[in-house]
């Protein structure tokens, strides 16, 4: 607890200055301890390269984790064969991480851990994600961690090297920002709905050098998977963090997770993750208000995370050469509703959708129905954990039934690096985070969804309202 | 490591977008490169090649010479999107020292000064004076964080310290990290 005499702090505020190795001064920034490092393929393999070059080692393999997930295949094959990776390259940076994490003693969620997936889901799901930490990666979506009142942002390689090195950060304390969300959302607004929202509302750059807190009664109802998914998608409003402060919701969560605390640890746990919320009074460098009770089912128009608007709603008119630019480029008009436009691929999957909730919602979609004739749909759930979990409770059987395709974990078509993606010209609903043209695959047209506006895609074969979805025959 | 940065007099090329994503300028199929080298016949992939991955002869960056043109001009928000290092790797590969926009995202900005691309922040005015007028020579003080603009309205910029630091002596911050190892570890005793 902070004397009376200092001002209020903020959750970040707290998480900053408790993991402070030494202060900023004018001429240098910060040295920021970090709890925990999260390690996949794509960004590190260079990292390793320097301490290779430099003699040096990893400080605390203890406090990394890694697995395999951007181009890694999600196809099945069989035991004892060789993944189906997409290219060469994939193959050699996937066995470059295991060659890596093997000599640095490294332990890696790799092909043969109930526990592989997506980085953004296993840390969660094995309780290495914990309120009160800082945790990085190289990924802008670390963010997605802050839903446990955890400081998580995202680095570059370079920087991914420093923390291999030195388990340290030197980081500048960036603003911050809270956003809260009066009122409750409706009925059929999901946690999706409410973020492309949010950045629809601050636009793609509304965050830029903030640390955004979430909070309000809106945000308070989420589970802790719809804060995930809320947290997940800061950094397309430019932010370098998201966070919400843990509550009962998150305790209960992680009650009984492999890395959680059990018996007089677990109360001490409680305690101190308890203490990190922002008191009454704290400040921030901005703050915005957002009326929960207006937002609807969203989806995307153009090729940025900001486009977002009600599925039923119009597209915009052109407001700048940019926006006349996407419109181009997704083949959209302005006046006409994104609704109704015809579907060639619907992705359910990528760290923002596809834990077990946003595969039961999708499931409750496409029960007793059909995917539309010349559709494709993927559900790639985000880890094997989840994926047994959503085959435990037959998910799977209501995706295969309604002749979806059930894949392996992975990115998958969030970054169209593994083989999974669109061809040119088609248009896909997904669930992922990111609309930029080409994102994936050259040429193809993204539009971001929930998971269940995404699932009635797929059986509609445009784009739809689920609410709208006529009734299945036999439900 | 990369070289040092001090001066640069050089011409500038403009892309007059906002918001140029880091998957615009290297997209994530090309990621699975283990290496650094090589990543400047990948930039703006997309937007220079054809789908067989035939240069485009119409597309003035595949007509580019960087020797005389080291300068980006970008609209606002240029490099948001995915914390991917390769955007500047491949940047500076492509021939890139500095990058020129009213606003640079937070990791692509922070990535590009650790590898020799000095992102600068333009006034509105300065901005939109670069924009309007592609390909002219302008210089570069870092030393003095001042940029030249010839006919143009010059201005001042700031880069935050330590980063101009290491570019001024092309070093990078991992020394200085090792170098406090000792602090670290006291940390971890104290919160053990
Ligand atoms: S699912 Fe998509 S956004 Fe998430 S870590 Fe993978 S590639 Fe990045």
């Amino acid at each position: 607890m902070s004397p009376e005499t200092e001002r209020p702090r903020s959750l970040f505020e707290k998480l900053w200055d408790a993991h402070l190795v030494k202060a900023e001064t004018a001429d240098t920034p910060a040295i920021l301890y970090v709890d925990l490092h999260l390690v996949h393929e794509v960004t590190s393999p260079q990292a390793f390269s320097v301490l290779a070059e430099r003699g040096l080692k990893v400080r605390r393999p203890d406090r990394t984790l890694a697995t395999i997930d951007h181009a890694t295949p999600t196809l099945d094959f069989a035991p004892g064969e060789t993944p189906p990776y997409a290219t060469e390259a994939a193959r050699n940076q996937v066995e470059t991480l295991q060659a890596n994490t093997a000599a640095h003693g490294i332990a890696l969620h790799g092909w043969d851990s109930p526990h592989r997936g997506v980085v953004h889901v296993i840390g969660p799901e094995l309780g290495a994600t914990q309120p009160g930490m800082t945790i990085v990666c190289g990924d802008s979506h670390t963010a997605t961690h802050g839903a446990f009142g955890a400081l998580a942002f995202g680095i570059g390689t370079t920087e991914v090297g420093h923390v291999l090195a030195t388990q340290c950060l030197l980081q500048r304390k960036p603003k911050s920002m809270r956003i809260t969300l009066d009122g409750q959302t409706r009925p059929g607004v999901s946690a999706k709905d409410i973020i492309l929202a949010i950045i629809a509302e601050i636009g793609v750059d509304g965050g830029t050098g903030c640390v955004i807190e979430y909070a309000g009664e809106a945000i308070e109802a989420l589970d802790m998977e719809g804060r995930m998914t809320v947290c997940n998608m800061s950094i397309e409003a430019g932010a370098r963090a998201g966070m919400i402060a843990a509550d009962e919701t998150t305790f209960a969560w992680l009650k009984g997770r492999e890395r959680v605390p059990s018996g007089p640890g677990w109360d001490e746990a409680v305690e101190r993750w308890a203490h990190f919320r922002s008191e009454p009074g704290a400040t921030f460098d901005h703050d915005v208000f957002i009326d929960a009770t207006k937002i609807r089912p969203m989806i995307t128009w153009g090729t940025a995370p900001d486009t977002g608007i009600a599925v039923d709603a119009p597209v915009p008119r052109a407001r700048s050469a940019s926006h006349r630019k996407a419109l181009d480029y997704m083949k959209f008009q302005a006046g006409m509703p994104v609704s109704g436009q015809k579907v060639d691929q619907v992705f359910i999957g990528s760290c923002t959708n596809s834990r077990i909730t946003d595969l039961r919602e999708a499931a409750r979609i496409m029960s007793g129905r059909k995917v539309a004739p010349g559709v494709r749909a993927l559900v790639v759930p985000g880890s094997v954990a989840v994926r047994v979990q959503a085959e435990a409770e037959g998910l799977d059987r209501i995706f295969i039934a309604a002749g979806a395709e059930w894949r392996q974990p992975g990115c998958s078509m969030c970054i169209a690096m593994n083989g999974d993606k669109g061809e040119p010209g088609q248009l896909i609903v997904s669930t992922s985070n990111r609309n930029f043209a080409g994102r994936q695959g050259p040429g193809a047209r993204t539009v971001l969804a929930s998971p269940a506006t995404a699932a009635a895609a797929a059986v509609a074969g445009h784009v739809i309202d689920p609410a709208t979805l006529t009734e299945p025959a036999h439900a | 490591m990369p070289e040092r940065f001090e001066h640069l007099k050089s011409r500038t090329f403009v892309i007059d977008q906002e918001d140029i994503d880091t998957d615009q300028i290297i997209p994530a199929r090309f990621l699975t490169t283990t290496t650094r080298e090589g990543l400047g016949d990948l930039a703006f992939h997309d937007w220079r090649y054809d789908s067989d991955g035939k240069p485009l002869d119409n597309v003035s960056l595949n007509a580019l010479d960087t020797r005389s043109h080291r300068i980006l001009v970008a609209g606002r928000n240029f490099g948001c999107g995915s914390s991917r290092e390769h955007a500047p790797w491949a940047l500076h590969d492509f021939g890139f020292r500095a990058v020129i926009s009213s606003e640079i995202a937070d990791i692509f900005r922070s990535n590009a000064a650790k590898n020799g691309l000095l992102p600068i922040l333009a006034p509105p005015e300065a901005h939109r004076w670069l924009l309007e007028h592609p390909d002219v020579e302008i210089e570069i003080d870092l030393a003095n964080q001042r940029v030249d603009l010839g006919n143009g309205p010059g201005f001042d910029f700031t880069i935050e310290p330590f980063a101009r630091h290491c570019l001024m002596e092309g070093t990078d911050p991992l020394g200085f990290l090792t170098a406090h190892a000792a602090d670290t570890d006291a940390y971890e005793a104290r919160t053990a």
